[in-house]
């Protein structure tokens, strides 16, 4: 047990000095790629722990993640599109928004549960890319383009690759001690206590739709700054983003990394990001492996990367 | 009022095809309580295969038969060699691995097929318009699936309520593993159902391969909207599969036919151009909202245990 609890503490402390010794790397090496591909990785990685933090701890099946990734994104465009560039103002729009999103939505789903929740946050998410793909002005289906990044006066230039990829890094790592912070007290054993057994948690005499409803909306609003930082990266905002296989991948990236780990989903992002890249170098036809080797992890390999370096799944 | 009753038959034939998807989505939920994302695979394929096979026979009838085997077979050897393996895992794993296949199955398709949508021509009799009324014609194909997807609908309820084998699945649905210690197979039962649900999808697909064209993701919009269906008329309920879905397909082709006129008359004509369609195509997930936030179990939740 602790042999293998050593692994795993390697491995993650690798992970996160080889993401923090990587633009080095790059910079030495002329690879202008690889910091690219990372950046998304990192961005991506973001959303998913987010997504962790309500699905892995909370119980919470949310399959419309994605859609928050969307609104962050539509914030910052919306208003550089509107002449407004200021990060300082594009990005608390982009949090508050997604968090008053969540808010929303979350008050009407956690009405229900098990599938039908997973099926109402879906239906939210379908509902804020057909609103997303209305918004004639600015660019409907096509998306919008944002020309500018998002400005933080002298502060930090997002233009900078090097410099956009720490300020993507800090956030991750920031929101990743968030959730560690969080799941580690009292609010968070209360919201775990409730994924394990809510009649009980009720009959201790705790309000369990409040506390769930305030973890699901700290979920919404970290993804909402992965969805600033995705619209800064690619320069672009569209309704794709928040169509709902994206919210799949999210799962995906979830589930494959482990649920319920701190560090579980950002292996699973290194993961499921490194294999389509990788697997679409090699062939056009990469979701082909894709997809069974999806099937096959469920079957063989329950518990995810996390799982496979040793910790014993929960029951 | 001729526009009305066309679009009201628009609807209603829409509803129906969205009925047979639903159909077997809530069978495979109810019955083996498993989600299956890839249910709109299947309704793809059975579009693709409906496409080649007509294709190859030169007969409309012909092809659509084969295409409907090769859908049954696709369904049974899917859940023979996968998903069976799948059913007493939660829903998660489920929707992971279904997600996996939908994956696998568009780009398979894309290898086989190409990346371009193909056509389903109809036969020669099958395009004359129909006089359903003095002076009102109607296209007799969308005519033919109205009738089709009625007679589906109630063989459906027939074998459910009235024989043997569909005893069998409702007794399967309420308690599993005292119909296995009664000496049923129930492995064998729940490969008949999932093959029965596929082929159900794959009948809608290739029904409604003509009317849109045939193409990678086609299943997949239609996928949720099967989703919401079931979760309106309540899982596991064909009944409410069936009203749900005629409420859906109404909504969805009234709403997509009159709401910018409607919306014309209170706002701009600009804005309302532009807000009708995002406006029609969220219709259904506010309904779906509201019906979850009033009745969570959906509308006429199928007494399980």
């Amino acid at each position: 047990m602790s042999a293998s609890l050593n692994t795993r503490t390697i491995i993650v402390a690798l992970v996160v000095a080889g993401l923090l010794l990587l633009p080095v790397y790059t910079t030495l090496s002329g690879n202008v790629f690889g910091l690219t591909v990372f950046t998304r990785i990192i961005i991506y990685a973001l959303a998913a722990a987010s997504l962790n933090l309500i699905m892995g701890y909370g119980g919470m099946m949310s399959f419309g993640h994605a859609a928050y990734l969307g609104i962050g994104g539509y914030a910052v465009g919306i208003l550089a599109h509107e002449g407004i560039g200021s990060g300082f103002i594009q990005w608390p729009v982009a949090l508050v928004a997604s968090a008053l999103f969540a808010l929303v939505i979350g008050a009407l789903s956690l009405r229900t549960r098990g599938v039908y929740f997973i099926m109402i946050t879906l239906a939210f998410a379908q509902m804020a890319y057909y609103v997303a793909s209305g918004l004639a002005r600015y660019g409907g289906d096509d998306g919008l383009t944002i020309y500018k990044r998002s400005d933080f006066g002298g502060l930090i230039d997002l233009s900078n690759r090097v410099q956009f990829y720490y300020l993507c890094l800090f956030c991750l790592l920031g929101g990743i001690y968030l959730i560690w912070r969080i799941v580690n007290s009292r609010f968070g054993m209360v919201v775990q206590g409730l994924r394990s057994n809510e009649r009980r948690m009720q009959a201790i005499g705790f309000p369990v739709n409040r506390y769930r409803l305030v973890c699901f909306v700290i979920s919404g609003t970290i993804c909402g700054l992965a969805g600033a930082l995705l619209a800064n990266n690619t320069d672009f905002v569209s309704p794709a983003a928040m169509y709902w296989t994206r919210s799949g991948d999210l799962m995906v990236m979830v589930i494959l990394g482990g649920m319920g780990s701190l560090f579980g989903p950002v292996l699973g992002t290194i993961a499921f990001l490194l294999l389509e890249e990788a697997l679409s170098q090699f062939t056009e036809y990469w979701a082909l492996v894709m997809g069974p080797m999806l099937l096959l992890i469920v079957l063989f390999a329950r518990g995810g990367i996390d799982g496979m370096l040793g910790r014993p799944r929960r029951g | 009022m001729l526009l009305v009753i066309e679009q009201f038959l628009n609807g209603l034939q829409f509803g129906l095809l969205l009925f047979l998807l639903a159909a077997g989505l809530t069978l495979v939920f109810g019955i083996m309580d498993f989600v299956n994302l890839a249910h709109g695979s299947l309704y793809m394929m059975g579009a693709y295969f409906a496409a080649t096979f007509v294709a190859w026979t030169g007969n409309f009838i012909l092809g659509a038969l084969l295409a409907l085997g090769a859908t049954l077979l696709l369904g049974i050897v899917l859940e023979f060699v996968a998903l069976r393996h799948l059913y007493n895992r939660d829903h998660l794993d489920h929707v992971l691995a279904t997600f996996g296949l939908i994956l696998f199955f568009n780009d398979a398709v894309r290898l086989i097929w190409g990346p371009a949508g193909l056509a389903l021509p109809l036969p020669p009799w099958l395009t004359v318009p129909f006089q359903i009324m003095p002076g009102v014609y109607y296209p007799a194909y969308r005519l033919a699936i109205i009738g089709v997807a009625l007679v589906v609908a109630l063989l459906l309820y027939f074998v459910v309520m009235r024989t043997r084998i569909g005893m069998l699945i409702r007794a399967g649905a309420s308690n599993r593993e005292m119909i296995g210690a009664l000496g049923i197979n129930i492995k064998l039962l729940y490969t008949l159902v999932f093959g029965l649900g596929a082929a159900l999808a794959g009948l809608a697909g290739l029904m409604q391969a003509p009317i849109l064209t045939v193409q990678i993701g086609m299943g997949e919009n239609i996928l949720i909207l099967a989703f919401v269906i079931i979760v309106i008329g309540g899982i596991g309920s064909i009944r409410g599969a069936f009203l749900a879905a005629i409420f859906v397909g109404m909504i969805d082709t009234l709403g997509r036919a009159f709401l910018p006129d409607l919306l014309r008359q209170v706002l701009s004509s600009t804005a309302a151009s532009t807000a009708a369609p995002a406006l029609s195509s969220m219709l259904i997930y506010l309904l779906m909202a509201i019906v979850l936030v009033v009745r969570p179990e959906g509308l006429f939740p199928a007494g399980r245990r």
